[in-house]
């Protein structure tokens, strides 16, 4: 009967060992080399595929990539992408107006997964505080910029079969000539 | 009834059904593109491949389509076979071979057949690693987009084209993999239901244009269930709004109405409501002439209560196309003596008339779905596809109804739509249409025999004569009509359930009496007719069953004095009456109330403007011209997303007006306390409020969802104006949301169904799951309420009595011809249906032709019109001749909306045009 009382107790033993390493660890941290960093005096390292601030990329050709299919506002869970779709001349869609409320996103990045057209994209940049929430709706201007972002080649139109000006039926990817339906020969 | 097994599972379906139906009826996924529940099935896609055994004890099977095979009793087949599940993969990759990569710049995307069948068999990578076929579009008019890169080569588009709507400028070209499906010439497509290829198109080859100048994808868009108010027919439509406008209409499916397809006009001709010159707040012109003020919701009331409580009497002026809940708020508020329907004396003794023969006749009126199974039909002065278009497809399917009736003769079943029109050829059901100009059902019709309004009344006389010789007989007819009214008579008694069509359009008791007249003497015969008279308006009926003084009596009432004061109701006054005649009447008025929804002309000269809501933001009940009363529910709040407007349903503004006048507070208002009034006061309209569920109706303690559940960018679309969400709009008056919070699936059956979507099925294929089966009706019954029912009693024929009009030799008189496209005055108001109107022509006999001195496709100009007593003098728009063979000598034919407020036989002095400007 005594016996077992002492057995039962001996898990003291076990515990106190760890409460005391613990504490150890903990104060050996203090001479550890230091992890914070002292933004903003110094900047910080964010890997190229962080998601931070959503950027509208341009193709190659320098042509606006968002062709307003609304694929990345359907994405969005926190549905804070809005966007209109208009035509150009030259056949092209491209968003009229084109709203991100960053306010309300969570920096997910589906609206970059769902893209097709890896127009939409976000960035290593995080530096986007405001006094005032209403700067931090994005219109397409505040979006928009001037290169490809991460996808150096991609360009929608080259690869769909519509035609847009400059580039006939038949001049996509993969794409024979147009088939002449008043010829008969095989 | 049979009974089939269908993966080890025993069920009972229609025998008359293939396995293809019989399947999706009992909620069963098969892909398939080619066959379509109004156009059977043809077997050309391949894609609804299945495997069926012989019986019991075979264990192997065959693969075979389901929609080429009947559901026979005790047919054995497997969906989920390996075999075949591999089979029908293989085939949408063939489809997809040549597909462009352009679903995100594709406006079919989100609502795409072939999007959800080539998910629903998981095929996701391309393996062909060769080259793509293309091919070059057309321009198809400002209606619909072609891309033909997209086609599958189902032969949906043709079939419907050509067989259904009896279409002739859409073709299949080409042979083998170079099919093209397209105008031998681009060019506008001619077919005024142009509009359901694209719903019919499982792909994008055909999309909506006017869709696309405003793109929005279907998940995006909030609906409510709405009723088209572009004609009489009352079809049920989705129409979809984003960003504070309306972005396209689709067919909502309704089992006795519209069922699968709408006409162009109510597709397309939703612009209006769009207008960036509506007005949005409440005007006030202090003298004519000067600039309007506008003002606040609370100001222009005062203002107006003040004008109006100062006047000795007022007049109120209601409309045809405003709801039943506009018009009684208004009778309500100048008293039913003061109240006018708005609607011109002749159409309106002919709406009388037509809801009296509705009950008296002694046929019934069948539902546009039950048009279609009638054998034989009379169209007596009226042109179906011009006035209400969708009856037009309804009674060509009638027409075409002959060749199922052949087909079962020999055993061949409906469905199998290639070998029962190959059977068929040209042998129809006769439809006789007597008309004076060329209708869209000619080529299908025994005969149009053109005649001038009073022969055709004649000839209806004599019909019903030859039918019943208790009829009353016409004196001094000629041999001829007598001749073909025996023919007509013939073929009437003849057919088992006969049809008498006429209608308004001509605004002549006359024919009306007629074809009641045909009506009563089938009746006696015993036959299982019909009767359908078509109106010309949305709430035409609703009107004409609520009653009211004529417009004539409403002006004369201004301009003679005895009222000084007049409220007009979303009506456009100038488009029905000669404006000299509106002017001289409105100037007399002191106080000028205009509720509407348009800048009308009416709406310019007036002292106060209130914006009316539209069917886009307003709720109400219209009557259609069978007789059911149907609600339309308002698809958003305008004020959320463009917060300085004041737009509100006419109902609202004129029960507020109607408090202040009496110097009350406003009591409380909404859509089911102005439904309730308004059944309350006209006995006969004393079914609507069972028109549609109340505000209070729930599905499993939800509202119903006006929004789709991957509706997006709600936290964006208005941060431009605020980044403080306010609360979304509440809905106190109907049963939905405006939120995808809600209820908006299939498995619990309802009447309103704002937008139809089902997992897996986002195309308008969607429907079938909310069918009791494919085609049939909605599980939850169709909407509405049938108002007006034939009353039991014997009533003797009318003596015949014919309007001859004193055959004034001065000039031609007006034929005034319904049109599609322009004959309305709303819809003539959208982008679209306007680029659609056909050139000004006015159609003439050769003696008068040559009596003018001109001939077919030289211009003529509109010098003056005589009605009455009222002389108007027009400098007005060349109009090219068109001479026609058999059209009567004296009558000028002139389409409908080309000159506004011209009555039916006005004399018109037409003249050579000057040549030089003048």
């Amino acid at each position: 009967m005594r016996k077992n009382k002492v057995l039962s107790v001996l898990w003291l033993i076990p515990a106190s060992w760890s409460l005391l390493r613990t504490m150890w660890m903990v104060f050996m941290h203090g001479f550890r080399k230091r992890e914070t960093v002292n933004y903003p005096e110094e900047e910080v390292y964010l890997p190229p595929r962080y998601r931070g601030r959503i950027i509208l990329t341009r193709d190659p050709d320098g042509e606006e990539r968002c062709v307003a299919c609304n694929l990345c506002a359907v994405a969005c869970p926190v549905d804070c992408i809005s966007l209109q779709k208009g035509e150009k001349d030259d056949g092209r869609w491209y968003p009229e107006f084109f709203r991100i409320n960053f306010s309300r996103c969570i920096f997910c990045g589906m609206c970059e997964e769902a893209c097709p057209t890896s127009a939409i994209q976000l960035t290593p940049d995080f530096e986007m505080g405001e006094y005032q929430r209403q700067q931090l709706v994005y219109e397409k201007e505040d979006l928009l910029i001037n290169g490809p972002g991460k996808d150096h080649d991609y360009h929608f139109y080259k690869v769909a079969g519509m035609a847009i000006a400059g580039k006939d039926k038949g001049e996509a990817q993969n794409e024979e000539v147009p088939e002449d339906v008043r010829t008969l020969l095989p | 009834m049979a009974t089939i097994h269908v993966d080890g599972k025993t069920y009972e379906v229609n025998g008359a059904h293939n396995l293809l139906q019989a399947c999706l009826s009992l909620g069963l996924d098969i892909p398939y593109f080619c066959w379509h529940p109004a156009m059977g099935s043809v077997g050309a896609c391949r894609q609804c491949a299945v495997r069926q055994y012989k019986d019991k004890d075979d264990n192997k099977g065959v693969l075979v389509m389901s929609c080429m095979t009947p559901a026979a009793d005790q047919t054995r087949i497997d969906i989920d076979d390996e075999e075949a599940r591999a089979f029908r993969a293989s085939v949408v990759e063939w489809l997809m071979i040549n597909h462009p990569h352009d679903c995100p710049v594709c406006e079919e995307g989100g609502h795409c057949h072939l999007q959800d069948m080539t998910v629903m068999t998981g095929h996701d990578r391309r393996r062909y690693r060769f080259n793509k076929r293309t091919r070059r579009n057309q321009y198809l008019g400002p209606f619909i987009a072609h891309e033909m890169n997209r086609c599958i080569t189902c032969y949906r588009c043709v079939r419907f084209y050509n067989d259904y709507a009896g279409g002739t400028d859409l073709g299949a070209f080409g042979a083998r993999d170079n099919i093209y499906f397209g105008r031998y010439a681009e060019g506008t497509l001619e077919s005024p239901f142009s509009g359901n290829l694209t719903e019919v198109c499982p792909t994008g080859v055909f999309t909506d244009q006017s869709h696309s100048d405003h793109y929005t994808r279907k998940w995006d868009l909030q609906y409510a269930p709405g009723i088209c108010h572009q004609c009489a027919v009352g079809c049920n439509i989705s129409p979809g709004e984003r960003y504070g406008e309306i972005r396209r209409i689709e067919n909502r499916y309704h089992g006795e109405v519209n069922s699968h397809f709408l006409c162009d006009r109510g597709r397309f001709g939703y612009g209006y409501v769009n207008r960036a010159d509506r007005p949005r707040v409440p005007e006030w012109t202090e003298r004519p002439g000067q600039e309007a003020v506008t003002l606040g919701v609370d100001p222009a009331l005062e203002r107006i209560t003040g004008a109006l409580r100062q006047a000795r009497r007022i007049i109120g002026i209601g409309s045809p196309r405003a709801s039943l809940e506009s018009n009684h708020q208004l009778l309500a508020m100048v008293g039913p003596e003061n109240f006018s329907t708005g609607i011109e004396s002749r159409e309106q003794a002919c709406l009388a008339m037509m809801n009296r023969l509705q009950e008296t006749s002694g046929l019934p009126t069948p539902t546009p779905r039950e048009i279609e199974r009638h054998d034989a039909i009379l169209v007596l002065g009226e042109d179906p596809v011009q006035s209400a278009a969708r009856l037009g497809l309804n009674l060509r399917q009638a027409v075409l109804s002959r060749r199922e009736e052949l087909a079962e003769q020999i055993g061949v079943p409906a469905w199998n739509a290639e070998a029962v029109k190959t059977l068929g050829q040209d042998r129809y059901h006769p439809l006789h249409i007597v008309w004076p100009a060329p209708t869209e059902l000619d080529s299908v019709a025994v005969a149009r025999h053109a005649l001038a309004p009073d022969d055709i009344a004649r000839l209806g006389f004599a019909v019903a004569h030859a039918i019943d010789p208790a009829a009353p007989p016409v004196d001094g007819l000629d041999p001829a009509s007598q001749e073909r009214a025996g023919e007509i008579a013939v073929s009437l008694l003849k057919a088992a359930r006969p049809l008498v069509v006429s209608g308004g359009s001509l605004a002549s008791e006359a024919i009306l009496e007629a074809a009641g007249a045909v009506a009563r003497a089938l009746s006696r015969r015993a036959a299982q007719g019909g009767l359908v008279l078509i109106r010309r308006e949305a709430n035409s009926t609703g009107l004409s069953l609520m009653g009211g003084q004529t417009l004539d009596w409403a002006l004369d009432e201004l301009s003679e004095g005895r009222a000084d004061a007049v409220v007009v109701l979303e009506n456009d006054l100038y488009q029905r009456l000669p404006a000299d005649r509106v002017e001289q009447a409105l100037a007399r008025a002191n106080t000028r109330v205009v509720l509407d929804h348009q800048r009308t002309r009416t709406a310019e000269g007036a002292d106060f403007i209130l914006p009316a809501a539209s069917f886009a933001e307003g709720s109400g009940t219209l009557v259609n011209l069978e007789g059911r009363a149907q609600r339309f529910f308002r698809v958003f709040e305008p004020a959320y997303l463009r917060p300085e407007t004041r737009i509100h349903e006419s109902w609202r503004w004129l029960h507020t007006l109607a408090a202040g006048l009496r110097g009350e507070a406003p009591g409380d208002i909404s859509l089911d306390l102005a439904t309730r009034a308004c059944a309350g006061a006209h006995p006969g309209l004393a079914g609507i409020v069972d028109a549609a569920p109340g505000p209070d109706y729930r599905i499993e303690g939800l509202r119903l969802a006006r929004e789709p559940q991957r509706y997006s960018g709600r936290t964006a679309m208005r941060a431009n104006l605020d980044v403080n969400e306010p609360r979304p709009p509440q809905d106190t008056d109907t049963p939905f949301a405006y939120s995808m919070e809600g209820y908006s699936g299939f498995d619990r059956p309802r009447q309103q169904i704002p937008f139809a979507w089902a997992p897996g099925w986002n195309s308008p294929q969607a429907w079938n799951k909310f069918t009791d089966e494919v085609g049939g009706h909605l599980r939850g019954g169709d909407p509405g309420i049938r108002l007006i029912r034939p009353q039991p009693g014997h009533r003797e024929y009318p003596d015949p009595v014919f309007d001859d009009g004193a055959t004034d030799s001065s000039g031609l008189r007006a034929l005034v011809l319904p049109r599609v496209f322009g004959g309305e005055e709303t819809s003539a108001r959208a982008e679209p249906v306007r680029q659609r109107m056909t050139a000004p022509v006015v159609i003439l006999a050769r003696p008068d032709a040559e009596a003018l001195g001109v001939r077919d496709g030289d211009s003529l100009t509109l010098l003056g019109v005589r009605e009455g007593d009222s002389l108007m003098l027009f400098g007005g728009p060349d109009i090219t001749v068109s001479e026609q063979e058999d059209w009567p000598p004296g009558w000028a034919g002139l389409p409908a909306g080309l000159l506004p407020g011209l009555g039916q036989g006005a004399i018109l002095t037409l003249g050579k045009p000057t040549g030089g400007e003048s």
